[in-house]
C-alpha cells in the first residue's frame, strides 16, 4: 500500500452552530453564485432602468408646475411601476429560478444537504430566500426608494396623506406578486433534473393561462374568468392592494383564493420532492 | 433481540422493515454496529443502501427502530446528522462550486463558522490527497477525485461516525488502495467509527474488524471479522475429475460443507469435530464415490468464506 498523502487531519473542536440558522448560508451561497453572472448583473441593472425614469418624472412633476398636473405621483403610478417591474421579475424569476432546485437534483445534491443537520423546510427556505433577494430587489426596493425620492423631490409628505396607505400597498403587493412566482418556480424547479426544462414550463404556465383567458374572455365578452390566468390574478389583488378600480370583472377575492391555492400547491410539491433520497416503488 | 453491548455500540436496529411498497428492502432487521471500522456486505439488492438512507433519515421504517450514537432516529434526526458524515455510493456534489468552496460550504451547512469551515476545508482536502487540485471546479474532477470530494465532504465537520456507501466504486488500482488507505487510517488512527458499505469483499476485509452480512433484506450474520473467519475447522481447496454434484452431497452428507467457485476449484470446509484424518476423510469419500482427486491443499479462510457460508445460510 502506498502512503497516506498527508497527514494533517485533526480533530475539531471550536464552535458550532445550533440547527435552525442554515437556510441562511443557502441563501447567501446562492446569492453569490448569481452574482458573479455577468449576463445576470445585466439584467439586473436594466430592471433599474424605470426606476430611473420614474425619477426623472418625479423630479419633472415636483420641480416644473406647468406639467405637474398631468405627471404628477399618485397612488395609480406606483401602482403601475409595480406592475411594469412584473416584467423583469419574471425574467428573472426564469433566470435565477429554475435551476435552484432542478440543479441540484441533477447533481444529486439533496442527499449531501439532507444528510447535514438541516430540516427540508431551511433548505427550501434558503433556496425561497435566494429567489426572493433578487425579486424584491427588483420590485419592493426600488418602489419604497420612488416614495421616498417623491417625498425628499416635493420636500413634504403630500403624497403619503393624500395615500396613507401607500407603503404598506407596496410591501403587500410586491411581496404577493414575488411569493407567487418564488412558489411557483421553485416547486417547477422540484419536478425535473434541467433548468431548461423547467424554465419552459413556467414560461408555458405563464402564457398558457393568460392565453386560455384571453380566449375565454373573446369568446364571452367579459373578463369574470380573469382567474384562470396568473398574471391576471396578481393584476387583479395588486389593484385592490392600491385601492384602484379593478380591471377584470371576476372579484379580487377570488383572484387571492386562487393566488393562495397556487402557493399552498407549491409546498406540498416541495414537501414532496425535496427528499434525501427519491424511491420508486 | 437486542444483545447487552448495544450501549455503547455506533448503531442500533431492533426489527427494522423498510417497504418501497410491496417489496420489502429490510424485513424485521435487528443489528448492532460496535464502534470501530464496522464492514456492511452484501449482494446488490440485499439492503445495504437502505439501511444507510434509513439511519439517515431519509426513508421512515414502516416497523422497528434505530438508534445512532445511543440517539433515537426518528426522534433526533438533527443531533444524530451533526455528529455523521456520508458519502453517497453515487456522484453528489454542490453545482457550481470548486473543491475548497464545495467542502467549506459543507462544512458551514453543519454548522461550523465561516471562517473555520474555510480552514478545515483545505486541511481535509489535502487529508483525502486533493490539496493541489482545490480551485478546481468539481464538475471538472475524474470519477477517482470525485469519490475523494465526496469523503472530503463527508470529514470536514469532524463527525463521530461516517457512512461510507461503495466508497472505490469506480477508482483505478493505485486510487482505490489509496482510498482504502485513508478509510483504514480514519477508523484506526483518528477515532472516528465508520460503517463501510461495500460489495468488493477484500475492501472490507482490510479496512474492517467487524462485519454484517445482508442478504435479500435480512441480516445474514454478523461479528467480528476474525470471529467469523474462526478456528472451527479446516478449508481445503480441491478439484477432482467425476460427478462433481454426486461428492458435494457425499461430503454434505458427512458435515463438510462445499462452495463451489468461479473455477473448477470448489473449498471444502472441514469441521473441527472432523479434524482428526481431515483430508483422509475427503479421499475416502472421493473413492467410494468414484471421484478423483485431481488436487488438495490446505486453504486459509478468508472473508469471502464468510460471506458465501452466510448468504448460503440465509
Amino acid at each position: 500500500m502506498s502512503p497516506i498523502h498527508d497527514q494533517t487531519y485533526r480533530r475539531y473542536a471550536g464552535h458550532r452552530e445550533p440547527p435552525g440558522k442554515t437556510w441562511a448560508v443557502i441563501a447567501w451561497a446562492g446569492i453569490r453564485n448569481m452574482l458573479t453572472k455577468r449576463a445576470f448583473l445585466g439584467l439586473l441593472i436594466f430592471a433599474w432602468v424605470p426606476f430611473l425614469v420614474r425619477a426623472v418624472q418625479f423630479y419633472v412633476a415636483a420641480n416644473y408646475p406647468q406639467v405637474s398636473q398631468i405627471i404628477a405621483p399618485n397612488a395609480a403610478t406606483f401602482r403601475d411601476f409595480v406592475s411594469q417591474q412584473g416584467t423583469f421579475a419574471f425574467f428573472i424569476t426564469i433566470y435565477v429560478g429554475a435551476g435552484l432546485i432542478a440543479s441540484d437534483r441533477r447533481a444529486n445534491a439533496l442527499q449531501i444537504y439532507l444528510s447535514k443537520p438541516i430540516r427540508r423546510v431551511e433548505y427550501i427556505g434558503g433556496k425561497l430566500a435566494t429567489l426572493l433577494f433578487f425579486l424584491l430587489g427588483v420590485t419592493l426596493l426600488p418602489a419604497l426608494l420612488l416614495l421616498l425620492i417623491q417625498i425628499s423631490f416635493a420636500a413634504n409628505i403630500g403624497i403619503l396623506r393624500a395615500h396613507p396607505f401607500l407603503p404598506a400597498s407596496i410591501v403587500l403587493a410586491t411581496l404577493i406578486q414575488t411569493l407567487v412566482m418564488s412558489c411557483t418556480m421553485l416547486a417547477l424547479s422540484s419536478l425535473s433534473n434541467s433548468p431548461r426544462y423547467v424554465a419552459i414550463l413556467y414560461t408555458g404556465a405563464i402564457f398558457f393561462t393568460t392565453a386560455i383567458f384571453g380566449a375565454l374572455a373573446a369568446i364571452t365578452g367579459g373578463t369574470r374568468v380573469a382567474w384562470i390566468s396568473i398574471t391576471s390574478n396578481v393584476s387583479q389583488v395588486t389593484d385592490a392592494v392600491f385601492r384602484q378600480a379593478p380591471g377584470y370583472q371576476s372579484p379580487w377575492q377570488v383572484s387571492l383564493l386562487v393566488i393562495l391555492g397556487l402557493i399552498a400547491i407549491s409546498v406540498s410539491v416541495l414537501e414532496r420532492r425535496v427528499k434525501g433520497v427519491e424511491v420508486v416503488s | 433481540m437486542i444483545p447487552a453491548e448495544a450501549g455503547t455500540s455506533a448503531v442500533v436496529l431492533d426489527r427494522v422493515t423498510v417497504a418501497y411498497g410491496k417489496n420489502r428492502a429490510l424485513q424485521e432487521v435487528s443489528a448492532v454496529f460496535p464502534r470501530g471500522a464496522v464492514g456492511l456486505l452484501g449482494p446488490n439488492g440485499a439492503g445495504k443502501s437502505t439501511m444507510l438512507k434509513s439511519l439517515l433519515g431519509f426513508i421512515k421504517p414502516s416497523a422497528g427502530s434505530m438508534r445512532v450514537l445511543g440517539l433515537d432516529v426518528a426522534s433526533q434526526p438533527l443531533e444524530i446528522r451533526a455528529r455523521l458524515g456520508y458519502m453517497p455510493e453515487n456522484d453528489a456534489h454542490i453545482p457550481g462550486m470548486n473543491a475548497v468552496t464545495f467542502v467549506a460550504y459543507c462544512a458551514q451547512l453543519a454548522g461550523l463558522p465561516q471562517a473555520d469551515a474555510m480552514q478545515r476545508a483545505h486541511e481535509v482536502l489535502y487529508y483525502v490527497g486533493l490539496g493541489e487540485a482545490r480551485y478546481r471546479n468539481v464538475e471538472t474532477y475524474s470519477t477517482g477525485m470525485k469519490q475523494r470530494i465526496k469523503l472530503a465532504q463527508a470529514l470536514v465537520h469532524d463527525p463521530d461516525l461516517l457512512f461510507l456507501d461503495e466508497p472505490t466504486n469506480g477508482m483505478d488500482p493505485k486510487g482505490r488502495e489509496e482510498m482504502l488507505e485513508l478509510v483504514r487510517d480514519i477508523a484506526h488512527n483518528k477515532g472516528i467509527s465508520l460503517i463501510l458499505s461495500s460489495h468488493l469483499l477484500p475492501d472490507v476485509e482490510y479496512t474492517c474488524d467487524h462485519v454484517v452480512v445482508m442478504d435479500k433484506g435480512r441480516v445474514a450474520t454478523y461479528g467480528s471479522i476474525d470471529e467469523l473467519k474462526g478456528p472451527a475447522g479446516r478449508v481445503y481447496e480441491v478439484r477432482i475429475k467425476g460427478e462433481l454434484h454426486k461428492f458435494i452431497a457425499a461430503l454434505e452428507a458427512q458435515g463438510i460443507e462445499c462452495h463451489e467457485t468461479d473455477e473448477d476449484i470448489m473449498r471444502v470446509f472441514v469441521p473441527a469435530s472432523h479434524a482428526a484424518g481431515e483430508a483422509r476423510r475427503v479421499f475416502e469419500l472421493a473413492a467410494a464415490q468414484g471421484v478423483q482427486v485431481r488436487h488438495l491443499r490446505p486453504s486459509l479462510p478468508t472473508l469471502e468464506d464468510v460471506f458465501a457460508k452466510a448468504i448460503g445460510e440465509a
